[in-house]
């Protein structure tokens, strides 16, 4: 390996003294001597054994639950049903005030994905439990279901979500960043030399962590609750439980930080609040872990996204309008596919300087396995698509794909779309490098070219943006009114923080159905704050300052 | 039916009650109080739960406790020659080869087992060695690294 510390060197304040060299793991002992703590390796005795009866059908209507034959296994000692819950819906963000409280954490007389869960049996071993799950018996009345987002978006598709009301979500309040309008991006693919067309879609792809999701909960004696658990986020889940739970958090004692393998499928805090429930009503220890086959089906996967784009281009190589259409199949619940798309549109249109974009990104609901958290989630999507979509248009006109990188790259005062100068450019030095590592020939011109020369002057400037007339989609029997709900309104200021920082103390409770709503501030851009989801779309391509 | 089962864990003779039907990793994390096999699939495919039987690697969840009976178990806490540890694990440490952790103790047993019987495997024997351990954290190649680095090891101080 070779830093290239020739590159930006006068910018340089580092050693690099780590980078390239071994380092012990500070935990690396407790893994190699089997002494490492992860949840289900803390001895617990008493432990009842919690396991969901879970739906067959991917959405229904349950016309009735039968358990009694479950209630006479031996060693069953309680089931958990949706009258049980403190809190009949929550959504992992709202206690950041973001989102609507759109999932049950047991089914609430529907269900909207395959393996969702029902009711929970709680027994004093495993086998009871298995046993007990397989003879409660649902009497289901299927619905139609939806398991494409641009089939969720058209009329008369089948409603998937009540909470939310219609078959996507759109928040036009302190966290708005689903749309990106600079420049007018209809003139400019009138006017360019050749307009490429591309559809990428990606798959849901299962974390797969060798450790599944899972915990074990030990009722305290002064009323507190000890959570040896997975999550990936400790206090995100303590709090999230607290809320779903509406205890105090001070009663919640979470113990965890080893995770075997979370890859983002360990946020979602799915086993603590059923866990913790159990050991209230029950005054016992609880585990609940998932099966491997639990893990593969029901655990969030990345979503399924759709990225439709159209370039605009010039025969010399210049980009001069992309167009998005951005898709995410939240399946039935948001979980943190609403961040996800947030991270979307803060991403696009790539690193590259385009005078005119459009960017429309939308949180679909279908009657998919809840997709949610998973490396990079929003950004891996949408990279795919438009590194893609860069060698595509390149062949379109001709033009080698490196060259056509260092053509359209950000330089050093260029103005984003997200309205932000460009600082730290560092792309085409990266595609030099790379091309000089491949053996690929670049012309001069390419190789002489400099991240810190060319950019700003007429590239520093906001374009006059017309006003955007964007459809919203005429999808499902819910209440959406598009003259109400803001559709079509133009959206200019994008500098939401990414939620997991906000600092509102009190989630918006939104009445069960009814979207919240807020009307879009009709003020003039902000100024970027230089964080949260801008961040995302400044970090790539950046180099070290 | 419950059975007492009785054998030699890393070293120490040890007895349990299993229940009917339970495997031997129950009875390893549940009333013998070793927890470094780890359960990861509980069907026998992902190699997280092998531990040695008579210094052959078994999955612990797909056999059944009472076949262990009178049986030399050795788990990964029995690799380590009191505060010395062996060189696999020493070699696992250095090489950065584990990430989770999860997968580890079933990895080491693995290469144990290896190592036991072919001393200065090839790159591709160790493959084939670790070929039923899945790591997520897709760690292969540092784990492939630090198991023919341990050989190395071994081999300089035999000689």
């Amino acid at each position: 390996m070779r830093i290239r510390k020739e590159l930006f060197a006068d910018e340089r304040d580092d050693d690099l003294r780590l980078v390239g060299r071994p380092v012990r793991r500070q935990d690396i002992e407790g893994h190699v001597t089997g002494r490492s703590t992860f949840y289900d390796d803390h001895p617990v005795s008493g432990l009842l054994h919690l396991r969901c009866v879970r739906s067959t059908e991917h959405h229904a209507r349950i016309r009735s639950i039968d358990t009694s034959a479950a209630e006479r296994v031996p060693g069953v000692r309680r089931i958990l049903r949706y009258a049980d819950l403190p809190k009949k819906a929550h959504n992992i963000l709202t206690i950041f005030n973001f989102g609507i409280d759109d999932e049950p954490a047991l089914a609430d007389g529907k269900v909207r994905y395959m393996g969702e869960p029902i009711v929970a049996i709680l027994a004093e071993n495993p086998r009871a439990a298995a046993e007990a799950v397989a003879k409660v018996r649902v009497d289901y009345d299927p619905l139609p279901a939806v398991f494409d987002v641009e089939e969720a978006l058209a009329p008369g598709a089948p409603l998937v979500n009540e909470y939310i009301g219609r078959n996507w979500f759109r928040y036009w309040g302190d966290y708005d960043c689903q749309q990106i309008r600079f420049g007018d991006v209809e003139a400019a693919l009138r006017s360019a030399d050749l307009v490429v067309t591309g559809r990428y879609q990606m798959s849901p792809i299962e974390h797969a962590p060798l450790e599944t999701n899972g915990c074990i909960v030990v009722p305290a004696e002064d009323g507190r609750f000890t959570v040896y658990t997975c999550t990936q986020g400790l206090f995100f889940s303590l709090d999230n439980t607290a809320a779903q739970l509406k205890i105090e958090s001070n009663r919640l004692h979470f113990v965890g930080g080893t995770v075997g393998g979370g890859f983002g499928g360990k946020v979602d805090t799915v086993v603590e609040p059923l866990a913790v429930l159990a050991a209230m009503l029950t005054g016992r220890p609880v585990r609940y872990v998932f099966s491997r086959a639990e893990e593969m089906q029901v655990s969030s996967p990345r979503g399924a996204e759709r990225i439709y784009i159209e370039d605009g281009v010039m025969r010399d190589g210049r980009i001069v309008a992309r167009k998005i259409t951005h898709y995410h199949d939240a399946g039935p619940y948001s979980r943190l596919s609403t961040y996800g798309t947030i991270k979307s549109a803060a991403h696009h249109p790539g690193p590259y300087y385009i005078p005119n974009v459009w960017v429309d990104s939308w949180c679909v609901f279908t009657n998919r396995t809840p997709s949610s958290a998973m490396r990079g989630f929003g950004v891996t999507g949408g990279d795919f698509a438009l590194e893609s979509h860069m060698d595509v248009v390149a062949r379109a006109i001709g033009m080698d794909p490196m060259e056509f990188r260092i053509r359209n790259a950000y330089r050093d005062g260029d103005m984003k779309a997200h309205r932000k100068l460009t600082q730290g450019a560092a792309l085409i030095e990266c595609v030099q490098v790379a091309a000089e590592l491949a053996g690929w020939p670049l012309s001069e011109e390419a190789r002489r070219a400099s991240s810190r020369v060319g950019g700003g002057g007429e590239r520093a400037r906001i374009p006059p943006t017309p006003p955007s007339r964007t459809r919203a989609p005429a999808s499902t029997g819910g209440r959406f009114e598009p003259g109400r709900a803001g559709a079509g309104e133009p959206r200019r200021a994008i500098t939401p923080p990414p939620a997991w920082t906000g600092a509102q103390p009190a989630p918006t409770a939104a009445p069960a159905g009814e979207p919240a709503r807020r009307e879009p501030p009709g003020e003039p851009p902000r100024p970027a704050s230089g964080h949260g989801a801008i961040r995302f779309s400044s970090v790539f391509g950046s180099r070290r300052r | 039916m419950t059975r007492a089962v009785r054998l030699e864990l890393n070293g120490v003779e040890v007895a349990a009650v299993a229940e009917g039907g339970e495997n031997l990793l129950s009875l390893l994390r549940g009333r013998l109080g070793d927890t470094s096999p780890k359960a990861g699939c509980l069907q026998g495919t992902c190699g997280a739960c092998t531990v040695l039987v008579d210094g052959e690697p078994v999955l612990a969840c797909l056999m059944l406790a009472e076949a262990a009976d009178g049986r030399r178990v050795t788990t990964v806490r029995g690799l380590a020659d009191g505060p010395r540890l062996h060189p696999l694990q020493e070699a696992f440490m250095d090489g950065f080869a584990a990430q989770c952790g999860f997968c580890t103790p079933g990895m080491l047993m693995a290469a144990k087992a290896l190592l036991d019987r072919e001393p200065q495997p090839t790159r591709e024997q160790v493959i084939e060695a670790i070929a039923g351990n899945v790591c997520r954290c897709t760690g292969y190649t540092p784990i492939v690294d630090a198991i023919l680095e341990a050989a190395r090891r071994m081999a300089g101080r035999r000689t």
